[in-house]
């Protein structure tokens, strides 16, 4: 049975600032600036809004600073922090207060300006007690070994992890917003400076600056803007742990969960799926939530996207932006999973456009493969 | 334990005494590891102190690699105890690099960070 939230709200606008550099700017003003380009692009105004979704990589209470620096007064506020993935947890939480009438206009929005502010992740938690001591490097030490692990369990090569880098910049290449488009060859990976084994620094995301924000309607009333909505067909989260020594199987992610759910609720398969963007932080992410999502078994991810199979012409677009390996990467990703999903829909995406899109996946990861969330979105057509 | 000494405060007693000990849920008999209030298994609430076995493997690994003026490359681990419990830790005695997956462990209390920690060191054949 598919779920009551089904399509009954829509994404209406979708905005972006400061990707790469942005010398000179707070990640509050990449906040805003991505913000007012949501708007903008949803024929809205900030005094519109009466819901905000933010959280940042700065501060306790980064909802509240946004809600202050943007001037506005939201009714509904949800600053839920689970890294990366809030973006797209923040889905399901817009779709629902919409839906119980709390706010008309929801706006996620998120910036970051760590590329020119420290040139690494800048972050307000604390590492955890128990695991701080051994200096892990936070947070790649994490994913290099679950990588270790999956390459020990199932014969996963680091030429198969390089490939997904190798495809991300392929699309980036394409796309005139990416950071990095030069070329990038498995050779140019796998002889990249190693920082945390088997990863090297080509296996990781970059660090750039940037922001993107998110506006969201009702569905009843979603077809008043000036772009086509996209609607919101399903989205589950479920999280496994916080510290990575606390992950169960180093294989296998709560990503399996969330996507069950998610795909329930659309009351869709991974097979419908036209588009898929994921949170590529590191190259074992595609690899983990291809097979997680059920686009593969578990195991196959390395053999799924060998050779370009996930590149442009390949059997799956998957990171159709260039992703956070090539495109974009401000501290936390989660947002442009679900803008670049929504662009292709609309058919007005930044690089490579695809034809005829009407059903997307976003996922979002947070932490150390901690939080998973999936949404599934869908055009008029899809209803 | 003393009625003003958490789990964390037991655990860090023992390792400052040169002890390991691991904490064990008395309601489903399951070890748990960082130490906590409840067991996060069956969530029971009596908890009781265990001298840890020392014996591990290797469950994944990393190398965390730095410039030799940084201070070089070093281990970073996730090791399974006997008990059924992993922490993160390093094992020391071989280069970064030949730490493996599967590696037979033994712990002991050395330093991490200036203060007492739970190591590892490869096990005697």
């Amino acid at each position: 049975m598919t779920s009551h939230l089904r399509g009954k709200a829509a994404i209406v606008g979708t905005g972006h600032a400061g990707f790469g550099e942005a010398p000179g700017l707070t990640s509050y003003d990449i906040m805003a600036q991505s913000a007012l380009a949501a708007l903008a692009d949803a024929g809205l105004k900030l005094s519109d809004v009466d819901g905000l979704f933010c959280t940042m990589m700065e501060d306790s209470m980064p909802a509240l600073m946004a809600a202050e620096y943007l001037g506005i007064r939201p009714r509904f506020l949800d600053g839920t922090m689970t890294g990366g993935s809030s973006f797209v947890n923040y889905l399901t939480s817009a779709t629902m207060a919409l839906e119980a009438g709390l706010c008309d206009v929801a706006l996620i929005a998120y910036g970051s300006n760590q590329r020119t502010a420290s040139g690494k992740l800048v972050t307000a938690s604390r590492p955890p007690a128990h695991e701080a001591p051994y200096n892990p490097r936070y947070p790649i030490s994490a994913y290099a070994m679950a990588a270790a692990r999956h390459m020990h369990q199932y014969g996963t090569t680091r030429a198969q992890l390089a490939d997904v880098a190798v495809a991300a910049r392929a699309w980036a290449q394409h796309n005139p917003e990416a950071f990095q488009r030069g070329p990038l060859s498995r050779e140019d990976v796998l002889g990249a400076r190693m920082v945390g084994d088997p990863l090297t620094v080509r296996d990781c995301c970059l660090v750039t600056d940037g922001g993107g924000a998110i506006v969201l309607a009702r569905a009843d009333r979603a077809r008043d803007f000036p772009k086509a909505p996209v609607y919101v067909l399903g989205s589950a989260a479920e999280s496994s742990h916080r510290q990575i020594s606390q992950m169960k199987d180093f294989t296998v992610t709560a990503a399996r969960e969330s996507g069950k759910r998610a795909f329930a609720a659309a009351g869709v398969s991974p097979s419908d799926i036209q588009v898929v963007e994921l949170y590529d932080a590191f190259t074992i992410n595609t690899i983990l939530f291809l097979e997680d999502l059920g686009f593969c078994a578990k195991g196959e991810g390395g053999a799924f996207v060998e050779g370009g199979r996930i590149a442009p012409g390949g059997v799956l677009p998957v990171n159709t932006n260039g992703g956070g390996l090539s495109c974009v990467h401000p501290g936390m990703y989660g947002i442009f999973t679900v803008i670049e999903a929504a662009r292709q829909i609309r058919g007005d995406a930044p690089g490579l456009q695809l034809d005829d899109i009407h059903l997307a996946l976003a996922h979002g990861n947070g932490g150390v493969l901690s939080s998973q969330v999936t949404a599934i979105l869908g055009s008029q057509d899809t209803l | 334990m003393s009625a003003t000494e958490g789990p964390d405060a037991v655990f860090r007693s023992a390792l400052a005494n040169n002890e390991i000990v691991l904490p064990r849920c008395e309601d489903c008999g399951q070890y748990h590891f960082f130490p906590r209030v409840l067991c996060p298994h069956c969530h029971g609430t009596s908890i009781s102190w265990h001298p840890a076995s020392g014996r591990g493997r290797v469950h994944t690994t990393t190398v965390v690699r730095q410039k030799p003026e940084q201070g070089g490359d070093y281990n970073v681990c996730i090791v399974e105890l006997e008990e059924g419990v992993r922490m993160m830790s390093r094992v020391e005695g071989i280069a970064p690099g030949d730490v493996a997956i599967d590696l037979a462990v033994t712990a002991f209390v050395g330093e991490a960070e200036g203060a007492p920690a739970v190591l590892f060191r490869p096990a005697e054949a």
